[in-house]
This record gives C-alpha cells, structure tokens and sequence, in this order.
C-alpha cells in the first residue's frame, strides 16, 4: 500500500512552484503598488506576476497563443495546478470515476479528426482539424470553470471564439439552436459499455449563446495541445455554464430549430435543465449550488467559497437572460 | 478455526486492520496523498468503510451457522461499533469540510435533501445500538429485548444503501451501488429463507404429536 501518490511530473501539491524569496519580492513589490509608490513599469510587472503563471508542463506538442482580446476572457485568479486539471475529470465515455479519463483517453486516436458541421446553414460541410486549427488566431483565456457537483477550476484554455466558425458557415433564419455531438467509438472508449447516458453525448446551447464571444472552441490549454482526457482535440467551453454543458472531443455540430435534446436532461430532466446556468440561488435537488470548493487551491479545511452568478459572467452574459425566470429555465 | 478466533490476538488484530482504513485517510490527508479532492476523498472514504463494515457485522450471523465458527461472534460487537465509528467521521466530514461547521447552514440542508436525510437517519438509529453494547447494557435490558432492538441493524443498512444510491443516482451511476445492493441482499436474505426454515421446521416438529393425541 502506498500512502502518497508520486504525480510524476511538477512539483508535489503542497509545494510552493515559485520559490521562497522569489515570492516574497513579488509581495513586497506588490505592497508597494498597492502603496502607490511604484510607477507604471511595476505595474506591468506586476500583470505578468499573475497572468505568466501559464507555465507550459511539456507534456504536449505546444500551441502557441496569444492574450486574448475578449472582455472577461482573463481572470487573475490563481490557477489550478496542471496535474489537477488533466487528473480530476468528468469524461464519462472513459469511465465515471474522476481518474478513469487520464487512465484511459490515451486510447483515443485524435488524428485524423473531421468536424461535420451541417443543418440550417448555407454552407455545410465537413472540417478538418487542421482547418479549424487555421481557422482564425489562437487565443489564451484564462476562464474559471464550475462543476455542476460543487468544485471549480482556474484553466488557461487555448482556442478561439465559437463564433468564428458560426459566420464561417453562415446559419440561416431558421438556426435558433446548436447542437454539439461528442465522439461515441466504443473501440476507443470503454466507458460506452455502461449505460450511464445516451450515447453519443449531446449538448447544445441557444444561437446567441453560442454567438457570444466568451464562447470558445478550445484546442488546447497551459499553452500545450489539450490533453485527450480533457477533449482532445476539440471541445467546446461556456464559462458560465455547468462544466458538463462544453462538451468535448466534438465530431458534429448541428445547427437547428428547435432546442435539442441534451444527454443529461434524456438521463434526469428534473435536475439538469437546458440552460444549466451557474446559479448559486438555484439548488441541485440532490446538494447546494450556493459554494464551491477550487480544486487545488483551497485546503481541506477551507471554507468553500460562495458561487457567483453565472460563475462571475454576469457582466459579461447577463444581458443574454434579461428577463427570463432562472429557477424556471435552470 | 475456532480455536484460532478465540485465540487471545485475535481481536487486538482485527482492531488494528479495522483502524487501517481510518490510518490510509489520515496520512493521506496529511501528505496531500488524496488527489484534487481531499475532501471528497474523505467523505467518500469514510462513507464507503461504514457501509463495508455494517455489511462485515451483517455476515458474521450467517457465516457462523454455515460454516460452524462459532467464535465468530466474539467479533461482532466490534465490528459493529467500527461501522458506527466510521459512521461518525463520515458525518463529521461533511459537517466540518462541506458546511463548514455552520450548524443553520446544516440543520437546513438535512430535511432539503432526501439522500442527506436518509443518511442522517441511519446513523441517529445505529446511537442506540452502540449505546447498548457494553455488556452491563446487556444484562440491563435482558437477551431478548437486547436482541429485538438490534434488530434495527437491518433498517439501517437499507437507509445507508438508500443514501448512497440517491446519492448516485444524481450521476445515474449505479454500478458499485449494485454491488452492495446484492451483497446485502444476501446477507438480509439468507436471515428471511433461516427464518422460514425454521419455521417449517417447528411446524414439522409438531405435526407427530398431533397425530399422538388422535
């Protein structure tokens, strides 16, 4: 029996990645900021000192990005650890235990990849990886991410905003919804053999939703390639929606008329809702969604921290809801 | 093997292997050994190893009359009261790690969730079992009304399965919950078929006599 886990890469949690004196300078450098003593070039300093903690692991062929642009794409929250992001996941066609997926997406073959992307648009078709890839710059954004069972993450995604492919393949006036279908090969994936869900995974999202701009196609994160467990290699992220709402490794997107049916409202209706919004005031009937714990920076003993609405968008995507019932459309 | 149950180590050693679960946590969760989530971890841990041990405690009665080791009951009262303290920690888990030790917070959440409730329910049953497991208790109550009220064991390893199948089923993930679900069907079963048995068995005893007095 082994008492500790070796994660084998990275420092051990617990840790400190920056070392002791390195860190105190950035406090006192920052105390003086805060002072005001301290002109523009530390302040600039000071920005990397929160945004440079992207250090890229090596664990994947790098995908080079650059800040993105995007209002609300860069929180300065302190990011979740790289070993945690790629080992505590939700990827239920490897298996429903968190450390299932990091087990056994090493079976999925990523390349070649092809993205059909068809219904009520001029121009269908079928992508390539490499096509989406090209398709518009490489962003970073650093989005937090809530899980509809009560713990967050900081990622630093890289990808660009869905909406580049939206006006690549120009909806027409009947498109009101999107559907994103995940991959289903069971040769691949060996959680297909349980009935968990209904296969293959389906989610969607209203046209506006998708359309906005904080709604990204991802390709990679910490600078690298995605790792498989985590959607290789192309999934989509909603920051201020349920984790399970961005569906992953995605090999259909739909555009519709009608709200599609998705995998989770066919498992439980009562309890994941289309929408699926971030809601703090809006309960899980089985556990409360008024706190969370953030995987990898909260200790044991912490209080878990208060959830915001739409996981702190509000700004950014309120307008979206104006006027809408939230405990009604949840 | 008899011999080799009531032999003098043998409960100091099944106390030792029963604290080894409890130890794998807590050193875990001194040394950052318990992945992402720690706290789920033990939530989780402590949940599951209450649930392992009321089954243990449930098996010692049929395995006694199966396989003749009577001196298996000598394990039996501490088995139990592993359940029941394991049962404590896993409370304690998520009174302290999930709410925080906000006891409105927590007197507010039991009644809003049927799983938590359940739960909640069966370890405030196991109290007065392990209350009443000191043998002056014993001798207090008499056998026969000890063993009636112990009987409660079997609502509360159906509330425990309750809870964590609702607890699940949120995930619509009922694989491990099935393999529990069929050990304890086994175990609550094989005392529903001895019982009948011997009931049939008394009925049977009977008849001659009746045909005696004819």
């Amino acid at each position: 029996m082994h008492f500790i886990k070796d994660q084998g890469h990275g420092p051990r949690r617990g840790e400190p990645v920056t070392p002791h004196a390195v860190y105190a300078q950035r406090r006192e450098l920052l105390r003086k900021l805060a002072a005001g003593g301290a002109g523009a070039a530390l302040a600039a300093w000071a920005a990397r000192d929160a945004i440079g903690q992207a250090v890229s692991p090596g664990r994947r062929p790098p995908l080079p990005a650059s800040k993105s642009p995007v209002s609300g794409a860069l929180t300065m929250e302190k990011l979740t650890p790289y070993s945690d992001v790629s080992t505590y996941n939700n990827f239920y066609e490897f298996g429903t235990d968190k450390s299932d997926p990091a087990r056994h997406a090493g079976s999925l073959k990523t390349l070649p990849w092809a993205v059909v992307v068809e219904g009520e648009v001029r121009k269908p078709g079928t992508w390539d990886i490499d096509a989406l890839l090209k398709l518009a710059a490489m962003e970073e954004r650093v989005y937090r991410m809530r899980c509809v069972e009560g713990w967050s993450m900081v990622i630093p995604w890289v990808g660009y905003s869905l909406a580049e492919l939206i006006r690549a393949v120009e909806p027409t006036g009947n498109a009101k919804f999107v559907q994103f279908v995940t991959l289903a090969d069971k040769a691949q994936m060996p959680g297909l053999r349980s009935s968990v869900l209904e296969w293959p995974y389906v989610e969607g999202l209203r046209l506006d939703e998708a359309l906005h701009p904080l709604t990204m196609l991802a390709f990679g994160l910490y600078g690298e390639v995605l790792p498989n467990q985590n959607g290789a290699p192309v999934r989509l992220v909603v920051p201020w929606k349920y984790g399970f709402k961005s569906a992953k490794s995605i090999v259909r997107i739909r555009f519709v008329d009608k709200p599609p049916k998705t995998s989770w409202e066919t498992a439980a209706a009562s309890e994941y809702g289309f929408y699926s919004n971030v809601n703090p005031k809006v309960d899980h009937p089985r556990w409360s969604q008024a706190t969370e714990r953030r995987i990898g920076d909260d200790g044991l003993l912490t209080k878990k921290r208060p959830t915001l609405l739409f996981n702190g968008y509000e700004a950014q995507v309120g307008q979206l809801y104006a006027g809408m019932d939230l405990a009604k459309f949840f | 093997m008899n011999a080799l149950l009531s032999h003098r180590a043998t409960k100091p050693l099944l106390f030792m292997l029963a604290l080894g679960p409890f130890a794998h946590l807590l050193l875990g969760a001194l040394n950052n050994g318990l992945g992402p989530n720690p706290a789920e971890a033990l939530s989780r841990g402590t949940g599951d190893w209450t649930l392992r041990f009321l089954c243990l405690t449930l098996a010692v009665t049929p395995l006694r009359q199966i396989t003749g080791w009577t001196a298996l009951v000598r394990l039996r009262r501490m088995l139990g009261l592993f359940a029941f303290c394991y049962g404590l920690l896993h409370l304690l888990c998520y009174a302290w790690l999930d709410m925080g030790f906000d006891l409105g917070a927590i007197v507010r959440d039991i009644p809003k969730r049927p799983f938590v409730l359940a739960g909640t329910l069966a370890l405030l049953l196991m109290l007065p079992l392990a209350a009443t497991s000191f043998d002056r208790a014993i001798r207090a109550l008499g056998a026969a009304r000890w063993r009636q009220l112990h009987r409660l064991v079997y609502a509360i390893v159906l509330l425990g399965l309750l809870h964590f199948f609702w607890m699940r089923s949120a995930k619509n993930d009922f694989a491990e919950c099935g393999i529990y679900a069929a050990v304890i069907s086994v175990l609550l079963g094989w005392r529903l078929w001895a019982a009948w048995r011997n009931r049939n068995r008394a009925q049977a005893a009977r008849r001659p006599n009746a045909r005696l007095t004819s």
